[in-house]
């Protein structure tokens, strides 16, 4: 976005906003598992693809870019080659970048696929992709689940932020996912805060409830150049505007609240998504309380609050208070994470997740949600990543072209 | 409640680099050592080849005091893997020096942690290929 910005940036009044020859028009979840047998993550990926193609109402011909290494093997096997192609993994960016090469006119169609499966049967261990290999953190125990309670508890130490926020938060989303058919915990609830803060302790301040769970899935996306969409089947969803923010590798350097960076020392990892969200707000003309669905990553639960406060839907420090005043749930002002997410929806491998949130926004502005259908949902906020991993990324999806 | 201990299982040891090795020496040698600016005096860790505050190249490698205070804590129940020893405590300790780093506590009870706690660094040889000493910490003060 940053890139997509600085070129158009300065002239945006003449040539207009830089997505708005851009339209998601497909999206698709395989079937989501604890266990997926019979697959492995090459063939739940090509299913997905499959799947978002033709819930486009397209052919696998009509593809001309890809994005993420196993898209590539889509690529391959349909012999659809010649293709823009990149390697771009994880979530919006990789969205984006999609965007962007539409917009820039290196391809006309873009499938972004991914899938995992097989991959994690040990569990004895937590998950691999939870506990990257670094000198500095592995000998001391660490994995995402630490990562994020560092954050969490420094923010409990400096606002008085309580474990009954963080369950309420865990709570409404996992009762999002006992409503959903689709969800892997679909009709495990429903959950109060109490049965979350009794549940076994994980990571001081998480619990077992305040935590993603690990499964397996493949997810797909096609866009295409707006002009067409709207001759396919779907109602196109647009991108309103994005924004990524990084501050360096996830799990290699101590998750501290207050890193700051020389360029805005006003920035802090804890507040990080912030630049982000402020971006795409600029780009859409559009503020946190235009925002009719909150599809917010959810690794933990704590990272809810802090994301209501990063993104300027709460002043700081008040992000606990915020998710206790009715907003949140079904029915609320700013819903969150509706189909259930990691939490209970799924959290299919390394990268799949990171997809989701935006899956699912699509899916709102579309109204097709099978639960938590948020009634007239015009705008989605779609995000990924959480302070505990020093980046967050952020999307805002519409349903009027920009 | 359980008192706080180095693991001594096999627990997954630093592999040094030439950017790191001083810094694992250092703990060989019983002195916690941190990377500090020679153009603007700023400190750096982890180990890195640029100045965290002005992107100077120009680092020297510094003798910690050892002692800082606890900025962030938790407390594990589920292990990573099956090696370690629950309950342990990860902990972000700031250095006297302006640093943080990242460690385990040890030397108390587990319910002893708060954010605040002096702390002071000791070394336990985990050995290995590369013959680690890691740096942990117990209260101190």
């Amino acid at each position: 976005m940053a890139i997509v910005a600085a070129a158009f940036g300065g002239a945006r009044n003449e040539v207009g906003h830089p997505f708005r020859d851009v339209a998601i028009v497909g999206v698709f979840n395989t079937k989501q598992a604890r266990v997926l047998e019979g697959y492995d993550s090459q063939s739940i990926a090509l299913e997905a693809a499959l799947g978002a193609i033709a819930d486009a109402g397209l052919e696998p011909r009509d593809i001309d870019g890809v994005v993420g290494g196993i898209a590539s093997n889509f690529l391959y096997q349909s012999r659809i080659g010649p293709a823009w192609r990149s390697m771009s993994p994880l979530g919006i960016p990789a969205v984006i970048e999609g965007a962007m090469a539409i917009a820039c006119g290196l391809a006309n169609t873009v499938l972004i696929a991914t899938g995992e499966a097989g991959s994690y049967r040990q569990h004895a261990s937590t998950a691999p992709w939870t506990r990257p290999t670094n000198e500095f953190v592995a000998a001391y125990g660490m994995f995402t689940a630490a990562e994020f309670a560092l954050m969490a508890r420094r923010h409990m130490h400096m606002y008085g932020t309580t474990p009954e926020s963080m369950a309420h938060v865990a709570a409404t989303i996992r009762n999002n996912g006992h409503v959903n058919p689709q969800a892997v915990y679909f009709g495990r609830g429903p959950f109060t805060a109490d049965d979350v803060l009794n549940s076994r302790m994980v990571a001081d301040p998480f619990h077992l409830l305040d935590c993603a769970m690990t499964s397996e899935g493949g997810t797909a996306l096609v866009l295409t150049h707006a002009d067409r969409a709207g001759d396919l089947a779907k109602t196109p969803v647009h991108l309103l505007g994005g924004g990524t923010d990084h501050y360096g590798p996830s799990y290699q350097h101590p998750p501290v609240w207050d890193l700051g960076g020389v360029r805005r020392p006003d920035l802090i990892a804890g507040h990080v998504g912030r630049r982000a969200a402020e971006e795409a707000f600029a780009s859409a003309g559009l503020g946190p309380s235009d925002v009719d669905v909150c599809e917010f990553y959810d690794p933990f639960s704590f990272e809810l609050i802090r994301q209501f406060e990063a993104y300027g839907f709460c002043a700081e420090g008040e992000g606990g208070d915020y998710v206790m005043s009715g907003v949140i749930e079904p029915g609320g002002r700013h819903p969150i994470t509706t189909d259930g997410g990691t939490m209970s929806f799924s959290h299919g491998g390394a990268s799949v997740q990171l997809f989701q949130r935006v899956i699912r926004g699509v899916q709102q502005l579309r109204g097709e949600c099978v639960s938590s259908q948020v009634a007239n949902a015009e705008v989605a906020m779609c995000t990924g990543g959480g302070a505990g991993a020093l980046f967050t990324d952020v999307l805002l999806l519409g349903k009027d072209r920009p | 409640m359980s008192l706080l201990s180095p693991q001594v299982g096999d627990i997954p040891l630093p592999d040094p680099g030439p950017i790191s090795a001083p810094y694992w020496q250092g703990c060989r040698e019983g002195v916690l050592r941190f990377q500090r600016c020679l153009d603007c005096g700023a400190p750096t860790h982890t180990p890195a080849l640029l100045c965290a505050a002005c992107a100077s190249m120009n680092l020297e490698w510094v003798d910690s005091s050892g002692r800082g205070e606890i900025y962030s804590w938790t407390r594990v129940w589920r292990p990573v893997t099956p090696a370690f020893v629950t309950p342990y405590v990860p902990i972000i300790v700031t250095m006297d020096e302006g640093w943080s780093i990242l460690s385990n506590l040890v030397g108390c009870e587990d319910v002893a942690v708060a954010i605040g706690q002096l702390v002071e660094v000791e070394f336990h040889h985990s050995g290995g290929p590369d013959d680690i000493w890691l740096p942990y910490f117990h209260p101190k003060g």
